[in-house]
C-alpha cells in the first residue's frame, strides 16, 4: 500500500473497471457521466502511472485515417482532450521520400475531406523547411499536413477524468491486483482482488497488453498481443534551447521509413515501427516490482534500431547529427496488436457482463472511453463500431498464433500503404471450403473472407475476355489495377449472360430454436417474421435508436426453427446479437451452423435449366417462387435451396452439409456445362453484380448512423410486433430522412494525365462548385461503395444524399487522388440501374 | 596517453531482484544491462583525459558474447577500441579476472598502457580487489575511490574522497586508478556516435577460467521490510510537521 | 589466532570488525599501523609480515574503503583469495562466508579456498564495542620504495560553497508538477534554507526547466543524502533508481496513490506550491529569522 490511508475495498458494484489507464479511467468517468456512479477502478499498478502503455506512450494524434470507425474515434477523443486542456495543437506533417507515397498523401487529403478533417494541404519540400527548419527536404517529395494534429497529455487527461469519477462517487483503488474473475452461469460475479472481493455483473478489462491474462481467468478470450514499439528519446538540441513552450515545431512522420520524429522540450523523440515485429507474450510481462523503469518499457535493443538511425540522421541532420545531443532514453515500449489493427471492444462473446475496452489507443482513448460506456448503459452507441466489436473474431482468429502472425505482419503496415483491397499473407488456408481443389484447379485467385478462402476470382476464366472485349475496361493506373482483374467482369458479364456458380462458403449460418424461436426473430428483425414455413424473408437488423444492426436473410425451416444465413464478416456479430435478444426463460436457443453448412450459389438466366436437369424436383417459377426455400434432390445430395439473390438474377442458393460440397460442385459444373454457366468470384458476388442491383451492404451502406429509410428500404408496412428500434423506426418513417441512398454513375473518368481513373470508395462526392456536401445532421457525403457495372458500361458510385441533391439526373463531382471527376445520380432510392423492374430474379 | 578501462556488464535491475532457478544468477528475462555506474564514469574519464592530452583509449571487458554490447555503448560515447575477453557467462572471481585483464595486455593495442581506470567496485559483485591485484601483477602503483584526476607530464595527481575533504595523491605513470561516481558526468552516446560504434575495432580472445578461489556457492535475497510513508499530513498544514522531522534527523 | 586490521580505533566499522573476529571463536589480536601517512600496500606488506610472523587463521578488516582496499592488497601480495563485506563467516577448510552483493540488494554464500581467510565485514553485520587490547605496528622497515609510492601527499579540506547534489545531505527534488522553470523557485528556496541541492525528474530536463546535471535517475545522477525531499514527483521507476540510495525520503505529491509514496517514508499529500513554501516559512520561523 501507498499511503497509510488505505481504504477498503466496497463488497459489491454495479460496475468494476479493471486498469488506470487512459481507457480505464475513460470508460468509468463516462460511466459517471451517464448516471453509473456505483464503480469502483482498480489497478493492479500505483497511480498515476500504473505502468502500461499510457506512461510511455508518444501520446501524439494525426486526425486523418482511412477508417471512419477510426477516425470518428479520434475525433471524439480530440475534443474531449482539449475539454481537458491537455492537447496542444502542434500540426504534424507526413512527409514523403517516394512517388507512390506522395499518391498516398493525395490519398489522405481525399479521406480528410470524406470525414471533414480540415483545413488538410499538401507541402513542398520547400513549405516542409519552413515549418520544420531542421528537415533535410532534399530527400522529400513532399508532405500531408495537418494542421490540427498535436500531442496530449493522456496520464494527465487519464488522473482528470479519474478524479471527476470520484467526485462523482466512484472509489478508486491503486495497488490492488486481481487474481480471480468468478463467472456463474456464463456471467461474471465477481472480481477478487489481493485486497478483497467485489462483486459485480459488469466488469470492464481495460488492461492494455494484460488484458488477455484478465480475461483468461474469467474463460474468456481478448485476442491481442503485446508488441514492440521502439523509441529513443535525444537532446539537449541547441536549436531547442529557446523553446518557449513544451512543442514548438510539427510532428514529423517518416513514412517511408515507418518512423516519426516530434521535439518536445529540448529533446526530440524519434519512434519506429520498422523493426523486426518483436512480439511478447501476455505472461512474459514483468511485474512492476521487477522492471527496472515500467513492465511495459521494455529493454532497448540496439540493434533493432541501427538501421532507423541512419535514417532519423539523413532525415535531420542537424538534430540527430550533432555530437553534443545525447540519447538519453531508450525503450522496447509495449503496445497492443491485434488479429487486424482494430481496438477490441465490447462484451465478451465468451462471458456476460465482461466488457473488453482493449487494444485501444491512446489517440482512440477517451472516444472509446465513451463509446464502450454507452454500449454498456444504452446497447448501442453515438459512433457505431461494428469494426471494432469484439465478438467478430472467429474461434481460429482468437488463436495465440493467428494473433501474432497477423500482428507480426500488421505491425509494419502501421505507416505502409495498404490497399482498401489488400490481402494479408500470414497464417492463411485455415478454413478451406469444400471447392477448394477444384477452385485452385481453376486457378482461383482466393481472397480472405471471414477466415476462409475464398476465390474472387478464376484465371481459367480469362477466355471471357476475348468473348467480352469492349465490354471489358482495363484499368490503366497501377493503383486500381492492384488487387483487381478484369476477368471479374467478364465473369459477371457470363453470369449474366448465362448463369454462375459462387462458392459462399464464408456465410454465417445460425439457427433459433426452441419454442421461443418466433418471438425471438420477431424482437430482432424488423420485418415480419410469422410467416409460412418454407419462406426467406430479407430483413434489416436495427439497433434501439434504428439505425442498422445487420442485414440479413431468415428461412422458416419449421415452426420452432429459424435459420438465420449472414455474411461471413459480422457473422460472429450478428450471432453474439441473437444470442443476447434471447428469451431469458431458456425457450429458444441460438445453434451456430457457419461450420456445418455450405453454400454453392448458382444464378443467371440459364439456371433453371441446370437446377432442373440435375433434380426431379419442381423448380418452376410457379412451383419455387421467389423468396421460397425447399428441400430438393440433387443426384444423391438432399439439399437446402433458397431461391434469393444478391446479384439480381434467377437463382438459388444451394446448402448441403460440408463433407458433401464437393459432390455438389461436381454435379452443378457438370451440369453446367451444356449451358456456358461458369465458375463465378466474389469480386463479382460482393461488387459488381450488387451494385448494378443497388443492393445495400452492411459496413458500407448500412450501419448504425443511417437508419432504413434513409438507406430506402422502408418498404411495406411496419408489423405490429415490438422489435428492437420500432419506436425509432416509425418516428424515422413520419419524418423527412436528412439523407437518401442514391446510386451515381462516373460520366468520365479521365484524370489530368489522361489516365482513366475509377474510385475505389471511400471518396467524398463534391458540389459541381467543388464544395463538400454535408447532411441537416452534419454528416458528409462519400462514396459507400463503388465498382464496375459491366452491364450498364458505367462505373457506379453508392452514396448517401441530402434531399437537395439526392434527385436523378443531379450533376455532382466526386474527388479521387486530387482531382475531381463529374458524376451523375442515376437512381434515387432503391430502383436498381439494371433490371430496374427486377424482372430478371422473379423470371 | 594511451588509456586502458574495465568494465564490467551487469543487468539494470528494477525495484525488485528475483534468482534463477539454480539460485546462482540474478533472474535477467526482462533486464537489460549496462555498465557498472563506477567503469562509465571511468570510460568518461579516459575519454575526458585523451581529449585534454591526446593519446587514443581501449575498453575492456569479461563477460559473455552478449558484453559486446557494453563495449560498443562505451565507444559510442568515445572510447577508440575495445578488448573482450569472452566467457560462457559464469562468475569469475577476482584472482581470476585480474589474471585474465594481466593476460590480455597488448591484445587490443600494441602500446603500453599509460594508465588503467577501473570502477572502484563492480555494482553486482562487489568485490573491491580487480584493479589492487591487476597492479599488484603490473608492479605499478594503485589507487582507489577516485573522484578526480589530474594529469601533470607522467605524473597523476588524483583526489580521494574522505570525510570532510579530500586525500591528494601523486603517482607516476603507468598507474592504476579506481574511479567512483561523481568524478565526471558521463555523456550520453550521440546518435553518430553509436553509428560509429558499430565500425570501431574489438580485440577478442577466450581465455581459460581457473579454479575459483573465491567460489560462489549461491546467491540468497535478504529478507526486507516493506515501507509504510508517515502521512505528515494534507497541504500546508503539514509544515510543522516537516520541520520535526528535519530536526530529527539533524538537516536544520 | 585471529589479526584484526583495525583502520581507526575510535571509528564505528574498525570497532565492528573486531567484534565480527572475536566471533571467530578464536583469540583476536586487533593491530593498528602506527603511521599517520595513508598507504594502501606499504600498510599491507606491514600486515602480510605479521601474518608471516603470527600464522593467523584469518584476517579480518572493516568493511570500509581503506579497510577493503588494505586487505586486497594483502591478498594480492599473497595471492591468495579475499571476500570483501562479509556478513558471516564459517571456518572450515575451506572456510564459508555470507558476503553482500548489489549494494546489499542481495547475498552471496561463498567458498573461501585459501588461507589465512582474509576477510572484511560488512558494515552494521554486529553491533561495535570498543577496542581493549589494541596493538600498535609500526610501518615495516623492509616495505619497498614501490609500496610507498601511492599515499596521501595532501589533503584539501571541503570547500563550503554550492553543495553537489552526488554530495549534499539534504536533496530537494522537483518534477512534472512544478510546471515551469519559474516554479523551481521554491525548490531552490528550501534547499538553499537546509544548505542543500536541488534536484530534478526526466521530465523536468525533458521539458528543458532545468539542466540536465540536476537530473536524478537512472539516466541522471544518482544520490545518497539523508533526506530527499520529492516534490510534484509521480515516482515513476526511472526516478526511483536514482534517489534509493537517500536514508530517508519525504514525498510531496497532491495524489494520494501516487507510486512515490510506495517508497515514502514521509508523505504530504497536498500541492507542492503551497506545501513548500509553508515548509519555508516554518524553518525561518524555527531558527527565528
Amino acid at each position: 500500500m501507498a499511503t497509510s490511508e488505505s481504504r477498503q475495498l466496497p463488497a459489491s458494484q454495479r460496475v468494476v473497471v479493471i486498469g488506470a489507464g487512459i481507457v480505464g479511467n475513460s470508460v468509468a468517468f463516462h460511466l459517471t457521466q451517464l448516471g453509473e456512479t456505483e464503480i469502483t477502478l482498480i489497478d493492479k499498478g500505483p497511480l498515476p502511472n500504473p505502468g502500461g502503455s499510457t506512461g510511455h506512450a508518444s501520446n501524439f494524434i494525426f486526425p486523418v485515417d482511412h477508417s471512419k470507425e477510426m477516425t470518428s474515434l479520434t475525433l471524439e477523443s480530440m475534443r474531449q482532450y482539449k475539454g481537458l486542456d491537455v492537447f496542444i495543437e502542434s500540426g504534424g506533417i507526413e512527409v514523403a521520400r517516394t512517388e507512390e507515397r506522395m499518391q498516398e498523401l493525395t490519398r489522405r487529403v481525399v479521406s480528410a475531406r470524406t470525414w471533414g478533417i480540415e483545413p488538410v494541404s499538401l507541402l513542398t519540400p520547400e513549405e516542409i523547411k519552413e515549418l520544420v527548419p531542421f528537415i533535410n527536404e532534399e530527400l522529400l517529395l513532399g508532405g500531408f499536413y495537418t494542421p490540427g494534429a498535436g500531442v496530449v497529455d493522456s496520464l494527465r487527461a487519464a488522473t482528470i477524468m479519474r478524479e471527476r469519477a470520484v467526485e462523482a462517487g466512484m472509489t478508486v483503488s491503486a495497488n490492488t491486483e486481481v487474481v480471480g474473475l468468478d463467472v456463474e452461469r456464463g456471467a461474471v460475479r465477481r472480481v477478487r482482488t489481493d485486497r478483497g472481493d467485489i462483486e459485480a455483473d459488469r466488469v470492464v478489462i481495460a488492461c492494455g497488453c494484460w488484458s488477455p491474462r484478465i480475461a483468461r481467468m474469467a474463460g474468456a478470450n481478448i485476442p491481442l498481443t503485446p508488441a514492440v514499439h521502439q523509441m529513443i528519446d535525444i537532446g539537449p538540441a541547441p536549436r531547442f534551447a529557446d523553446a518557449k513552450g513544451m512543442i514548438e515545431f510539427p510532428i514529423v512522420r517518416d513514412m517511408d521509413t515507418n518512423m516519426y520524429e516530434r521535439q518536445e522540450g529540448t529533446g526530440l523523440e524519434i519512434g519506429s515501427y520498422a523493426h523486426r515485429p518483436i512480439m511478447i507474450d501476455a505472461d512474459e510481462i514483468p511485474s512492476i516490482e521487477e522492471s527496472p523503469l515500467t513492465p511495459t518499457e521494455l529493454p532497448f535493443t540496439q540493434q533493432d534500431f541501427e538501421l532507423q538511425m541512419e535514417q532519423a540522421l539523413e532525415l535531420m541532420p542537424e538534430i540527430v547529427g550533432d555530437e553534443s545531443v545525447g540519447v538519453k532514453y531508450a525503450i522496447n515500449g509495449l503496445l497492443s496488436v491485434t488479429l487486424d489493427g482494430l481496438p477490441l471492444i465490447g462484451e465478451t462473446p465468451e462471458v456476460r457482463g465482461l466488457w473488453s475496452a482493449a487494444a485501444i489507443w491512446i489517440k482512440e482513448g477517451p472516444g472509446a472511453g465513451k463509446t464502450i460506456a454507452e454500449l454498456m448503459v444504452h446497447g448501442e452507441s453515438e459512433i457505431d463500431v461494428y469494426d471494432s466489436n469484439i465478438a467478430r473474431a472467429y474461434p481460429h482468429q482468437k488463436t495465440k498464433a493467428h494473433v501474432q502472425a497477423r500482428a507480426a505482419e500488421g505491425f509494419n503496415k502501421m505507416y505502409g500503404i495498404v490497399h482498401p483491397a489488400e490481402q494479408w499473407e500470414s497464417d492463411r488456408r485455415v478454413k478451406l471450403p469444400p471447392f477448394y481443389e477444384r477452385e485452385q484447379e481453376l486457378r482461383a485467385v482466393f481472397y480472405e473472407a471471414a477466415g476462409w478462402e475464398r476465390p474472387h476470382w478464376y484465371e481459367s476464366n480469362a477466355p471471357l475476355l476475348e468473348e467480352y472485349g469492349d465490354r471489358i475496361n482495363q484499368r490503366e493506373a497501377e493503383w486500381e489495377a492492384r488487387w483487381w482483374s478484369p476477368i471479374i467482369n467478364a465473369e459477371h458479364l457470363a453470369l449474366r449472360d448465362r448463369a454462375g456458380y459462387i462458392d459462399l462458403t464464408a456465410f454465417a449460418v445460425f439457427d433459433i430454436a426452441g419454442p421461443g424461436a418466433l418471438d425471438t426473430v420477431q424482437r430482432v428483425a424488423m420485418r415480419q417474421m410469422d410467416v409460412a414455413v418454407g419462406r426467406v424473408v430479407y430483413t434489416p437488423i436495427l439497433l434501439p435508436a434504428g439505425g442498422f444492426k445487420a442485414d440479413l436473410t431468415i428461412m422458416r425451416i419449421a415452426d420452432d426453427r429459424f435459420r438465420v444465413v449472414t455474411g461471413g464478416g459480422w457473422g460472429m456479430s450478428d450471432l453474439k446479437w441473437f444470442s443476447d435478444h434471447l428469451p431469458t426463460d431458456g425457450s429458444a436457443q441460438v445453434q451456430d451452423q457457419t461450420n456445418t453448412w455450405t453454400t454453392l450459389g448458382l444464378w443467371g438466366p440459364r439456371a433453371r435449366d441446370i437446377l432442373s436437369s440435375v433434380t426431379s424436383d419442381d423448380v418452376s417459377h410457379e412451383g419455387f417462387p421467389f423468396a421460397r426455400w425447399k428441400s430438393i434432390e440433387i443426384g444423391p445430395l438432399e439439399v437446402i435451396a433458397s431461391r434469393i439473390s444478391y446479384v439480381g438474377d434467377l437463382g438459388w442458393e444451394l446448402y448441403v452439409p460440408i463433407e458433401q460440397g464437393a459432390r455438389l460442385w461436381d454435379i452443378i459444373a457438370e451440369a453446367g456445362m451444356a449451358h456456358g454457366a461458369v465458375p463465378v468470384g466474389a469480386g463479382v458476388y460482393g461488387t459488381t453484380g450488387r451494385l448494378e442491383k443497388c443492393y445495400r451492404a452492411y459496413g458500407a451502406e448500412l450501419e448504425g448512423e443511417y437508419d432504413v429509410v434513409e438507406a430506402g428500404m422502408a418498404w411495406g408496412r411496419v408489423k405490429d410486433q415490438d422489435f428492437v428500434g420500432r419506436e425509432a423506426h416509425v418516428a424515422q418513417r413520419e419524418s423527412e430522412p436528412a439523407a437518401h441512398m442514391c446510386t451515381l454513375t462516373v460520366d468520365d473518368h479521365t484524370s489530368s494525365s489522361g489516365l482513366k481513373r475509377y474510385m475505389l470508395g471511400g471518396e467524398p462526392i463534391l458540389t459541381p462548385d467543388g464544395e463538400p456536401i454535408t447532411d441537416p445532421k452534419g454528416r458528409r457525403s462519400y462514396v459507400t461503395s463503388a465498382g464496375a457495372g459491366p452491364s450498364i458500361g458505367k462505373h457506379i458510385l453508392m452514396s448517401y444524399l441530402p434531399g437537395e441533391h439526392a434527385q436523378e439526373g443531379e450533376k455532382l463531382q466526386v474527388e479521387y487522388m486530387g482531382e475531381r471527376y463529374p458524376v451523375t445520380v442515376a437512381v434515387a432510392g432503391s430502383t436498381p440501374v439494371f433490371d430496374p423492374d427486377n424482372s430478371r430474379v422473379r423470371s | 596517453m594511451n588509456i586502458l578501462v574495465c568494465v564490467k556488464r551487469v543487468p539494470l535491475t528494477g525495484g525488485k531482484i528475483t534468482l534463477t532457478e539454480d539460485e546462482r544468477a540474478i533472474q535477467t528475462r526482462h533486464l537489460g544491462f549496462t555498465v557498472s555506474p563506477h567503469e562509465e564514469c571511468g570510460a568518461e574519464e579516459a575519454i575526458r583525459l585523451v581529449e585534454q592530452h591526446g593519446g587514443s583509449s581501449t575498453v575492456l571487458t569479461l563477460g559473455p558474447p552478449e558484453a559486446e554490447e557494453q563495449l560498443r555503448d562505451m565507444m559510442a560515447i568515445g572510447i577508440d577500441r575495445g578488448i573482450h575477453l569472452v566467457t560462457d557467462g559464469g562468475e569469475w572471481d577476482p584472482q581470476a579476472t585480474a589474471e585474465a585483464i594481466v593476460g590480455a595486455m597488448g591484445l587490443g593495442s600494441e602500446e603500453p598502457y599509460d594508465l588503467l581506470l577501473f570502477g572502484n567496485e563492480s555494482a553486482d559483485a562487489g568485490n573491491y580487489q580487480v584493479p589492487i591485484r591487476v597492479a599488484q601483477a603490473l608492479g605499478v602503483p594503485c589507487v582507489t575511490g577516485i573522484k578526480a584526476i589530474t594529469v601533470d607530464g607522467d605524473k597523476l595527481r588524483c583526489e580521494q574522497e574522505i570525510p570532510g575533504g579530500r586525500d591528494v595523491y601523486e603517482l607516476p605513470m603507468p598507474a592504476v586508478v579506481s574511479v567512483k561516481e561523481g568524478i565526471n558526468l558521463p555523456r550520453y552516446p550521440s546518435v553518430p556516435g553509436r553509428m560509429r560504434a558499430k565500425r570501431k575495432p574489438v580485440a577478442s580472445s577466450q581465455p581459460a577460467r581457473p579454479e575459483s578461489k573465491l567460489e560462489m556457492v549461491r546467491l540468497v535475497l535478504p529478507e526486507t521490510s516493506s515501507k509504510q510513508a508517515e502521512v505528515l499530513g494534507h497541504g500546508p498544514e503539514a509544515a510543522p510537521a516537516v520541520v520535526d522531522v528535519l530536526q530529527q534527523i539533524g538537516v536544520m | 589466532m585471529i589479526l584484526a586490521f583495525v583502520e581507526n580505533p575510535a571509528d564505528e566499522l574498525s570497532q565492528q570488525a573486531v567484534t565480527f573476529a572475536r566471533g571467530l571463536g578464536e583469540e583476536v589480536t586487533p593491530i593498528a599501523i602506527d603511521d599517520p601517512v595513508y598507504a594502501p600496500a606499504a600498510w599491507a606488506q606491514t600486515i602480510a609480515e605479521q601474518i608471516e610472523r603470527r600464522s593467523p587463521s584469518a584476517v579480518v578488516g572493516p568493511g570500509t574503503e581503506r579497510g577493503n582496499e588494505v586487505l586486497a592488497h594483502v591478498a594480492a601480495k599473497l595471492d591468495q583469495p579475499m571476500a570483501a563485506n562479509c556478513t558471516s563467516v564459517t571456518p572450515g577448510d575451506p572456510a564459508t562466508v555470507i558476503r553482500v552483493r548489489w549494494g546489499g540488494s542481495l547475498l552471496e554464500e561463498s567458498k573461501v579456498h585459501g588461507a589465512p581467510v582474509l576477510v572484511t565485514s560488512a558494515a552494521h553485520a554486529v553491533a561495535a564495542e570498543p577496542i581493549a587490547d589494541l596493538e600498535l605496528v609500526a610501518v615495516s622497515d623492509t616495505v619497498s620504495e614501490a609500496d610507498r609510492v601511492a599515499r596521501v601527499v595532501d589533503r584539501v579540506e571541503a570547500s563550503t560553497a554550492g553543495v553537489s547534489l552526488t554530495d549534499a545531505d539534504v536533496v530537494v527534488s522537483g518534477g512534472r508538477g512544478v510546471g515551469s522553470a519559474e516554479g523551481f523557485s521554491v525548490i531552490e528556496e528550501l534547499a538553499e534554507l537546509l544548505g542543500g541541492a536541488v534536484g530534478c525528474s526526466r521530465a523536468v530536463t525533458s521539458a528543458g526547466w532545468r539542466p540536465h546535471t540536476d537530473q536524478v535517475g537512472q539516466t541522471g545522477t544518482k544520490i545518497s543524502p539523508e533526506i530527499y525531499i520529492a516534490c510534484g514527483i509521480s515516482g515513476a521507476t526511472q526516478h526511483m533508481a536514482g534517489c534509493k540510495g537517500a536514508k530517508r525520503l519525504l514525498a510531496i505529491n497532491p495524489d494520494g496513490e501516487a507510486s512515490i509514496f510506495a517508497s515514502a517514508d514521509f508523505a504530504v499529500i497536498g500541492d507542492l506550491h503551497e506545501v513548500v513554501p509553508a515548509i519555508s516559512a516554518e524553518i525561518r520561523k524555527a531558527r527565528g529569522t
